[in-house]
Order: structure tokens, then sequence, then C-alpha cells
């Protein structure tokens, strides 16, 4: 793993936590303890987002769906999620997480070997399965707040401390730093697959949040903050309070 | 299978006892193993469901069932339906579980299909206030597990469940968020909303 990525990593972290705690969270706009001061702002960007999917990704997954079989395209997969592990132990490291890190590595290494260069997944049969990680999990653990919540163009769903994880993981991914053009390419690219796949394998259930429930913006919002939650570890939310005790 | 069944009732009894030992004060009658009990029986029944790989109609109204027979629908429904069910009417809020009912058999009886060769299992109880919560782990062809979460209490007199929770989204959350929308849509006329909901999903 690059020491320097590791090193611009560790200054974003300081950064990130000094953005995220400027983000003032107003309890007066939020629903179902989602603060979301900018919600006319997006909504315009889920209305953008569905129309992106509608005309652009909705069909090229199909047609990406439709050529590739499932097994190729699972294949490219795991080979997208591969190229996310040097990412994820950097994470790993960041949030002083020794075990993950080790877990990680372990999986990067099997993989790379045994797994063809991580198109197959060997380590997941030997009992070390996906745990991906991510740089608004690496703010999370160190204290900063979820700040608003945030549509994005294009990636959708996301929060304040999301949006700049996101940023940071982008812009110092090793595998983008360490590679060349056009071989940095090849993450991009088994990601934008990786997507496709997913659109065409969860069509159904994608095709009815966005099209057709009452408000497709409030259920994207809500699902997407509880599983975010869920994923960072964040168990007491109001899925747990008891509706006996509603008057 | 038979003797696993017989071990975990037996467990299932052994912890029973154990709580009961435990707690001789607590007005609390649901126990964990009850809990788990409900879960499994509802494991077995979607189990039996995928398993079976009817028709879509099918599936819907064998999903209806398991839904009306283990889950708490006018719970579950009332609370999607927030503060607006504290003005409804006691006919309205039998008229709006109903369809409440029928719509969740559609919404996510569509999702079995993607259910069909996959298994689920129960791993473990733990209470929660006045509740329980039953995890269990889905697993579905080619792809890595992922949890999903009972809520089960036995406040409407008899253990039942009041949440279903996949990966931390809980369905009762989404459908009050759903049903709250549908509701602003039809200017707060929970009878155009019944009217509507017969049909939804």
């Amino acid at each position: 793993m690059s020491r320097l990525t590791y090193i611009i990593r560790a200054s974003f972290l300081g950064v990130g936590l000094l953005l995220s705690a400027c983000a003032t969270v107003d309890p007066e706009v939020s629903t179902q303890g989602v603060s979301d001061p900018r919600e006319a702002e997006n909504r315009q960007m889920h209305a953008f987002n569905k129309d992106v999917d509608r005309v652009l990704f909705s069909p090229v997954a199909d047609g990406y769906g439709m050529i590739v079989p499932k097994p190729v395209r699972n294949s490219v997969s795991r080979f997208a999620d591969h190229l996310s592990l040097p990412n994820d132990v950097m994470n790993n490291l960041l949030q002083a997480d020794i075990g993950g890190a080790m877990h990680n590595t372990f999986r990067f290494a099997v993989n790379t070997i045994v797994g063809l260069g991580g198109f197959f997944d060997p380590a997941t049969a030997m009992g070390v399965q996906r745990a991906d990680t991510d740089f608004g999990e690496t703010l999370h653990k160190w204290g900063a707040p979820e700040g608003n919540y945030v549509e994005l163009p294009l990636f959708g769903p996301s929060t304040t401390r999301d949006t700049v994880g996101l940023v940071v993981d982008l812009v110092t991914d090793p595998v983008t730093v360490a590679l060349e053009a056009p071989e940095r390419y090849l993450g991009t690219g088994a990601y934008v697959l990786n997507k496709l796949g997913n659109r065409y394998d969860y069509d159904a259930t994608i095709d009815s949040l966005l099209y057709e429930s009452a408000d497709s913006y409030a259920q994207a919002r809500s699902i997407y903050i509880q599983n975010r939650r869920f994923d960072l570890g964040i168990t007491s939310g109001d899925a747990y309070a008891d509706p006996y005790l509603e008057p | 299978m038979q003797s696993e069944t017989t071990r975990r009732m037996f467990l299932g009894g052994v912890a029973a006892s154990g709580l009961v030992a435990l707690t001789p004060a607590r007005a609390l009658a649901l126990s964990d193993a009850q809990a788990t009990q409900l879960v499994d029986r509802v494991v077995a029944d979607i189990n039996k469901v995928i398993a079976s790989g009817g028709s879509l109609s099918q599936m819907i109204s064998q999903f209806e069932r398991i839904f009306a027979r283990y889950a708490d629908v006018p719970i579950i429904a009332r609370s999607a339906l927030g503060v607006d069910a504290r003005r409804a009417s006691s006919g309205q809020l039998r008229a709006y579980t109903s369809a409440f009912q029928g719509y969740i058999a559609r919404k996510y009886g569509k999702r079995f299909e993607e259910f069909v060769g996959g298994e689920i299992t129960v791993q473990g109880t733990r209470q929660v206030k006045s509740f329980h919560e039953v995890r269990a782990s889905v697993k579905l062809r080619g792809q890595s597990p992922f949890q999903v979460n009972f809520l089960v209490s036995d406040k409407s007199g008899k253990p039942r469940f009041f949440d279903m929770i996949i990966e931390g989204i809980s369905l009762r959350l989404s459908e009050k968020e759903e049903i709250g929308a549908m509701l602003d849509r039809r200017k707060g006329n929970i009878d155009q909303l019944v009217a509507d909901l017969k049909s939804a999903g």
C-alpha cells in the first residue's frame, strides 16, 4: 500500500472531521431523525437522477444484463470488490481496526493469487467474507456527526459526512493512485459495470422504489439512512421505539 | 433435521426455564424461547413457500396468510398511519387495516420470486425494552448472506412480530413514510387512502 496515499488520507481525516463538524443539524427540519434542510434542492437532484436512470442507466443496465451472462457479471462484480480492498485496508488502519485490516489484506492476497486476480472469491469459501468500509465510516469512528441528508448527482443518497468520505475515497484510492493510465481506469470500469449489474439484478426492487412509491424521494432517504446507520453499527434507531406505546 | 429441531426445542426450554428463574417478579409473559419459536414457524412457512415455487399470485396469497397469522397487522397498520390514526373512526381504521394487509402482501409477496432457492436461518434472540428481537440470516443463491431481524411482542395477547428489519431497514418505518406520503397526496382523506390502498402494491 502506498505510504503517500496513506499520509494524504490521514491529513484528510482532520479536514473531514472539521468539515463534518461544521455541518449544523437543525432539529426543526428533521423527519424520522433525519436532518434535511436543503430538501428542495435535494428533490430537484432526485428528479434529475431519476431522469438519468430512466433514459440512460436502466436501459444500459438491461443491455448489459441481457448480453453478458450472470456468471461473467458476477466475476466482474467480484473484481470490482477486489479492487476496493486496498482502499478498505487503508480505512481499516485509519480506524485503528487492525483485525479488519488483516482480514481484508488476507482477502486481497488470497483472491489475487488463488482467485485469479480477484475474478473469483476463494477467501469467502475459507470463511473470510467481504467486510467493506469507507472513509465516511472512518470519519464516523472518529466522532464526525452524520450531518445533513444530501442527494448527490449520479451517486444518489448520501449525507454531509459521507459526501466528504466519498470524495476522499475517490481521490486517494490506492489502486487509482498507484496505476498509470490506462490501467487506472480499470477500477472505474469495473465499478461502473458492477453498478450496472446491480441495477439489472435488483431491477424489480429498484423500479418499485423509484417509480411506484408515492414519494420516491422520501422512500430513498428513509431507506438509505436506515441502512447506512445499520452498516455503521448504530442500532438504537426509531425502529426500536415501541409502537405499542404510541398514543 | 428432526433431532436438530428437538435439540433446539430442548435448548429453548432450558433457556426459558432459566429466564423464568432469573426474573420471577417480572410481569413479562413473553420469553426469548417463545419469540424464537414464533420466528422459527414464520421462517419454516416462508421456506416452504420459497421451495414450492408456485406462481406469483399463489406466492402473494401464501405470503398474506403468513403475514396475517404471525404478524400483529393492526399495530403495524396503525403505526404506519401515525398520528392520523387518532382522528380515524373505528370503522375507518378497520377498513384501512384490512386494505393495508392486502397492500403489504402484494408489495412484498412479489419480492418472493427473488428468494426462490434461498434459505433463512434463525440465529439468536435478545430482549429490547418490552419486546424481543430475533435475528435471522438470509442466504440467496450467489449472494453474500444478509440479516433480517424480527421484532416480537405479545402485547396483542399472543406472540406476534410487529416489524421486519432487513439490513437495518425497518418495514414499519418505510411504510410509515410511504403511507404518510400517500395520505398527503390525498390531502389527508383517509377514505380515499383506503380505496386506493386496495389496488396499491
